[in-house]
């Protein structure tokens, strides 16, 4: 066999097939081996619009691309080499993104008269046997059969035996490209512990599948991808929502303040709602408010409260919050917005990505309201930039918008994650005295931030509100040299951020690939 | 609103002391004054540390308020109070929160916050300053307008039918639902110690003359000529009875209100209706007492009072259990959801 072993330095392989095909079970499997075995990767995960589309059809297409490589790997990639199509549909949808002289890994029972009718082929034509994908390398397995095949002694019913083919599949690409099984075997043992019948089932198909591979030689070639020149540490896999989550969390811990999240689900931010939900015995407060614009002004009420508050959303859901926005700013209390961005404009396209915000994001209130805004560069990244994004809200009395996409909150890759220890410090402008002079509510210190006093603090009693102000004493003041002076000093104040953040690096891509 | 607990040195103030340095603004005459008057005599009296005092509002003539009240203060955007309150709330539930609101703030911008703010039962105050009319726009119609009425932007009177806010904070699960006029003192003060005294959100709707726009809007429940005949003062465990003379009752004929002559033969103030704040029912049979005087036979006076009153769990109370019980059963490890649940480890 060593002979027809080629070494690759980056494959990107699509898995798709019905919702009900367990593709986002295969790709994991298949990511997670790569990355115990030390490949860079990046993933991005294709679900349908629909919760319970028509199986068969093109709308109940689920799919997840991995993009791995012994090289940096820094997103999910466009067009894959490898497809793996579970049905016709599958096919169908996704052969757009396939390279030419790519690989088609085809299920062919998912392209009998019923499967290739529900995705919409003419009658009598089925790509796979009608010379139409001659550009690709096209290997056409009946997984159905053969999982039925493995199982036959099993004494479980069809619709069970079924369920096991995508196993059938993640052994073949093992098999194809040199992987061990033990991960997906531990898994597969941890998973199915409890029912001994299902776990022997799902080990059988992925051997089953692997031995395919070896025996049947539908392919000449198997590939060798070694792993990526990675800073030596110890690695997780993450998601961008996830980041996002453990970000706020690290950072609440950090500055010593409870968080607080006002949300309205909305795709694609919703998860990062789901993930701190569950993080209550860190304090962490999740509120599912009535609205987006609930959401943000309960945000507000717990900034004035004291605490650390965020509240997350996406394009449409931040077009809705923008009056608040501008309040939070003239308040000038900290306040993290999130926009996980999507496609607009309008309800636009929810389950799909695009950084379509960035405009909205700078100049998206009426009149001057200057926020700073802060962007991850992937799911990764998206850690330590909402992290950025908290310090500079507290220790600048601003509200922050920190712009992920819905690319990077449900792709995934390696993260050399820190520990507690090593995270920066940092806390709020919280006076509990009256200084030297008497207290004012919009005095400002060196970065031209103004003291967080809250309720509950004697002598410190104040009225803010969303009316122009007079410096420093904070009164309504309709003078106009007051409101230009006003103006330039809350745009000086984010302009000041600039002294407080490290020389930034300009990456327009030209670099690596 | 329930108190909060420091000595009692610290809790003593004087109404003086809610006066801030700013210049009222509300126009001369305004029924605000009278509002702003009752509260800064009642919340010294309530035995709460000023600074554990936290004064929200919106938009609107009655949303400068918090500018007058020498405590903790927020002039927020239109519609939008409840939203800020519940979110401090959450996380400050020890504060006593007061929100000054409008029938245009509350009931048209804001009527979404509204109605999930009683459901959720904050334990807050929420004052609701009714004058029928959008004063700080300079006189349009409100959702409280009558039909008919003419205002600037109704040159023709007005189409829209308007809300019966007790019905719809009974209708939306208030806990605590209750009316006063701000030319009635002595009723107000009393009003607003009972709304501080209910855990839960308590809201008080508060008639209010704007004597620039609306003037005289409820004339003929403030004037002593028709006061007594146009409204009845309900009490807990009391007869529903009014009039000039003490001399007309209401009883129920099923669910029908009937008013009675008690000077009558055979009708008793035994057999009229007697107020229970813990009757649902009975309190929407009450809250339909809305009727215009023109409205005829059937026309009925309009109560003030507490029409309800029931105990309910308040959304800070469970949110703080659950994240009571998750610290007790969890240790917060930082490290430990860094890690994840798989690592690998290169080089």
């Amino acid at each position: 066999m060593a002979d027809n072993q080629k070494v690759l330095d980056r494959v990107i392989i699509k898995f798709a097939g019905d919702s009900g095909d367990g593709m986002q079970l295969t790709g994991t499997q298949f990511t997670n081996t790569a990355a115990m075995l030390g490949n860079d990767l990046s993933t991005f995960p294709d679900f349908p619009a629909e919760i319970r589309a028509p199986q068969g059809t093109i709308p109940g297409v689920s799919g997840y691309q991995l993009h791995f490589g012994s090289v940096n790997i820094f997103t999910p990639g466009d067009e894959c080499d490898v497809l793996v199509a579970m049905n016709a549909a599958a096919l169908k949808a996704n052969l757009r993104h396939l390279r030419k002289g790519g690989t088609i890994i085809a299920n062919s029972d998912g392209f009998d008269p019923k499967n290739l009718r529900l995705a919409n082929y003419a009658d009598g034509i089925n790509p796979i046997t009608d010379g139409s994908l001659e550009n690709f390398r096209l290997i056409t397995i009946d997984v159905t059969k053969m999982t039925r095949a493995a199982l036959t002694e099993s004494g479980m019913g069809i619709k069970e035996i079924d369920r096991a083919k995508n196993m059938f599949v993640l052994g073949f690409l093992y098999w194809m490209y040199n992987r061990e099984l033990n991960y997906t075997e531990n898994f597969l043992n941890e998973k199915f512990g409890k029912k001994p019948d299902v776990l022997e089932a799902n080990l059988k198909v992925l051997k089953a599948g692997y031995n395919f591979g070896e025996t049947s030689e539908t392919i000449a070639d198997r590939y060798i991808v070694n792993p990526a020149p990675m800073a030596p540490g110890t690695y997780r896999n993450i998601m961008g929502n996830q980041a996002t989550a453990l970000g706020l969390i690290a950072a609440s811990q950090k500055c010593g303040l409870d968080l607080f999240l006002g949300s309205y689900p909305i795709t694609p931010a919703t998860d990062i709602l789901h993930d701190l939900s569950k993080y209550k015995h860190f304090g962490v407060t999740t509120y599912q408010a009535e609205d987006e614009i609930a959401a943000i002004c309960s945000v507000i009420g717990a900034a004035f409260g004291g605490k650390l508050a965020v509240t997350t959303s996406s394009g449409p859901g931040i077009a809705l919050k923008g009056e608040a926005m501008g309040l939070g700013m003239m308040l000038e209390l900290p306040m993290i917005i999130v926009n996980v961005q999507r496609g607009g404009p309008s309800t636009g396209l929810p389950t799909k990505t695009e950084q379509s915000d960035l405009f909205q994001a700078m100049y998206g209130r009426n009149g001057e309201a200057p926020i700073p805004v802060i962007c991850a560069t992937s799911p990764a990244d998206c850690f330590s930039a909402v992290y950025e994004a908290c310090r500079i809200a507290i220790e600048f009395m601003t509200p922050v918008i920190f712009l992920s996409d819905g690319y990077i909150a449900n792709g995934s890759e390696p993260w050399r994650y820190p520990q507690a220890s090593d995270l920066k410090e940092f806390k709020g402008n919280f006076i509990t005295e009256v200084p030297e002079g008497g207290f004012l509510s919009y005095k400002r210190d060196e970065k031209l931030s103004r003291p967080w006093a809250i309720p509950g603090v004697k002598k410190l009693k104040h009225r803010i509100g969303r009316l122009e102000k007079t410096h420093e004493t904070g009164n309504i003041s309709y003078d106009p040299e007051n409101h230009e002076f006003m103006m330039r000093m809350r745009e000086a104040k984010v302009n000041k951020i600039a002294d407080y953040i490290p020389l930034q690096t300009i990456d327009n891509g030209a670099g690596e690939r | 609103m329930s108190a909060t607990t420091t000595s009692a040195e610290e809790k003593k103030f004087t109404s003086k002391e809610l006066v801030t340095d700013q210049e009222v603004r509300w126009c001369p005459g305004c029924g605000d004054y009278s509002i702003l008057k009752q509260v800064q005599t009642v919340v010294p009296e309530l035995g709460i540390p000023r600074e554990d005092i936290v004064f929200i509002s919106g938009i609107g003539c009655s949303s400068r308020f918090p500018y007058y009240m020498e405590t903790y203060g927020m002039h927020s955007i239109h519609g939008r109070a409840a939203a800020i309150v519940s979110g401090l709330k959450c996380v400050r539930p020890e504060l006593s929160i007061w929100m000054v609101s409008g029938d245009g703030d509350s009931l048209s911008i804001g009527g979404n916050h509204f109605i999930h703010l009683l459901r959720r039962n904050f334990d807050i105050n929420l004052l609701l300053f009714n004058n029928e009319i959008y004063g700080l726009t300079k006189g349009q119609y409100s959702p409280t307008s009558h039909e008919g009425k003419v205002t600037k932007s109704t040159p023709m009177g007005s189409i829209d039918h308007p809300f019966n806010p007790i019905a719809l904070a009974l209708g939306a699960n208030g806990t605590f639902v209750a009316r006063s006029m701000d030319r009635d003192p002595v009723h107000l003060k009393e009003m607003l110690k009972r709304s501080h005294g209910h855990k839960g959100t308590s809201f008080l709707e508060i008639y209010q003359n704007c004597n620039v726009f609306n003037d005289g809007a409820f004339e003929i429940f403030t004037d002593k000529g028709s006061k007594k005949e146009e409204t009845i003062f309900i009490e807990q465990d009391k007869p529903l009875i009014f009039g000039q003379n003490a001399d007309k009752g209401i009883k129920l004929e099923g669910f029908k209100p009937v008013i009675v002559d008690l000077n009558a033969n055979g009708n008793s103030a035994n057999d009229l209706w007697i107020h229970d704040e813990k009757d649902l029912t009975k309190a929407g049979i009450l809250s339909r007492f809305f009727d215009r005087p023109e409205g005829g036979v059937d026309h009925l006076p309009r109560p003030f009072g507490v029409f309800y009153s029931a105990d309910r769990s308040c959304y800070e109370d469970g949110l703080k259990a659950q994240i009571e019980l998750a610290k007790s059963k969890k240790k917060a490890d930082l490290d430990s959801i860094l890690k994840g649940r798989e690592t690998w480890v290169i080089g």
